[in-house]
């Protein structure tokens, strides 16, 4: 089971409290985390990626174990952790700054 | 006794408004979809208590919401599951799917480059005058978009963008269809208005579009002032009793025309400054309209830092300045286009909100104002249902 954490704006979107737990089937990647979660939650089509080209979007960030995936490819393997549902995959919003 | 409801948006949630026919007590409803840019709510006039809003993010993208009950509950339409499988198991219907029909072409861009159009939001959202179902969208980059599923879907009316779209020049605001006005005796006849592309009608219900912008002169935006596209037009409204004559507020002038936009006269007139964003018509005299002059493009607040609504009687040249109940000293709130309506019990209801969060009402035709609200987000729409 793959945990996931949402940034507060999708949390409230998607209308979930706490984490998503997603079923994923091997290998589990960036990609294949997204695809089963927009499969769940139709609404957040689209507020991640990009609709037909499923490029992220920019100020969407993707953590796990203390690692930025953001600029990995998608198809690029999740950790161990994330996978035995040891420690979640992060969506962020990026920091504003200011 | 009627009631009136009115959808403000603002740069941090949607907020409504509502109040009995004396428009005296109010009950505020909101933050809906808090931290989140509101463009723009707009209801139904078929049925009022189906309510389109634009959702917006510079992080998460663009969301439709739709209400079906006055804006009490709201879903992003087409997204129950229900909603969403077709027969072969996959998704179906996607609201925040904007895409841009075939080839998705260029636009003139700020080095003078061609540039692909890019989808970055929805700026106005215009239901159909006689379906709950259909409406039209006003999209940055510039283009217009239906839906006829009650916003499950949308699909765009790229002709619009082949109306001269490669000489489209995004301003500083970006490059976006802010206006948008369904001609109530002319089902095949839609006016909009693009910041800085100029005015576009159709007469074919949106398969071809021609612009409407002769008599516009922009001698300090365009190397050619009289140029047929180019021009920033800020708002465009009209009287439904008179759909072909249109008021327009430029980005410098006040203008009008009498015959659908083949051509403009300014009307500026006795205004302290034409430059300004809102525009509207009076609900019973189609001969009264209203302006929010704002001291120029460099400086966006009222000038002398007093607010005042102008108000002319005689469709434009006559104006008065509307005062009462208004800040006259060290006020420099903007008012944004879409942030202006009137409602249509009687006496003629007023309403605009300020990038300072007040929304003010004059229950009066605008002889006097009130604050209805003075503490919201910056305010970037304002729509007003009048209800049975």
């Amino acid at each position: 089971m793959i945990r996931v954490v949402l940034p507060f704006h999708l949390r409230t979107l998607a209308r979930v409290d706490g984490e998503v737990q997603l079923e994923v089937a091997s290998p589990v990647s960036v990609r294949s985390v997204l695809d089963a979660l927009e499969a769940r939650y139709p609404v957040l089509r689209g507020t991640l990626r990009d609709h037909v080209t499923l490029r992220r979007r920019p100020f969407v960030r993707f953590f796990a174990c203390k690692e930025d995936l953001s600029l990995e490819p998608p198809e690029t393997r999740l950790p161990d952790e994330v996978v035995t549902g040891a420690e979640p995959f992060l969506i962020v919003g990026a920091m504003a700054g200011g | 006794m009627s009631k009136v409801r009115v959808l403000v948006g603002t740069k941090k949630g949607a907020f409504i408004l509502t109040a009995d026919g004396k428009r005296q007590e109010w009950e505020v409803s909101g933050p809906h979809f808090a931290g989140w840019e509101l463009y723009h709510l707009k209801g139904s006039p078929v049925d009022p208590n189906r309510i389109y809003a634009s959702q917006t993010s510079g992080w998460f993208g663009q969301i439709i919401q739709r209400s079906d009950d006055g804006g009490k509950t709201w879903n992003a339409p087409g997204t129950k599951p229900e909603d969403l499988m077709g027969p072969d198991g996959m998704p179906k219907g996607q609201s925040n799917m904007f895409l841009y029909e075939g080839e998705v072409g260029t636009h003139k861009f700020y080095d003078g480059s061609q540039h692909p159009w890019e989808f970055k939001r929805i700026w106005h959202i215009e239901p159909s005058l006689t379906d709950p179902d259909t409406a039209f969208a006003g999209a940055e980059d510039a283009a217009l978009f239906k839906t006829v599923d009650g916003g499950k879907t949308w699909k765009e009316l790229s002709g619009l963008r082949k109306a001269k779209g490669h000489l489209w020049q995004p301003g500083a605001g970006g490059m976006a269809v802010h206006t948008i006005l369904l001609d109530p005796k002319n089902a095949n006849r839609i006016y909009i208005a693009i910041s800085a592309a100029g005015a576009f009608r159709t007469d074919d219900g949106g398969k071809t579009w021609r612009p409407i912008n002769r008599g516009l002169k922009s001698q300090y935006e365009l190397p050619d002032p009289d140029a047929e596209v180019g021009h920033c037009v800020h708002r465009i409204a009209m009287h439904p009793s008179r759909p072909d004559v249109l008021f327009m507020q430029k980005h410098w002038d006040v203008l009008r025309s009498d015959n659908a936009g083949d051509s403009w006269q300014e009307v500026s007139g006795n205004l302290p400054t034409d430059f300004g964003f809102p525009i509207d018509v009076h609900a019973h005299e189609p001969e009264t309209i209203y302006v929010v002059p704002i001291k120029s493009d460099s400086e966006h607040f009222p000038p002398d830092g007093k607010l005042r609504v102008y108000r002319s009687r005689t469709g434009g040249n006559e104006w008065e300045a509307l005062t009462k109940g208004l800040p006259q000293k060290d006020c420099y709130v903007n008012v944004l286009r879409d942030a202006m309506a009137v409602d249509s019990l009687e006496p003629c209801g007023v309403y605009f909100g300020t990038t300072g969060g007040q929304v003010y009402l004059s229950a009066d035709s605008g002889d006097s104002w009130n604050p209805i609200v003075r503490d919201l987000p910056g305010v970037l729409s304002v729509e007003v249902q009048t209800l049975p």
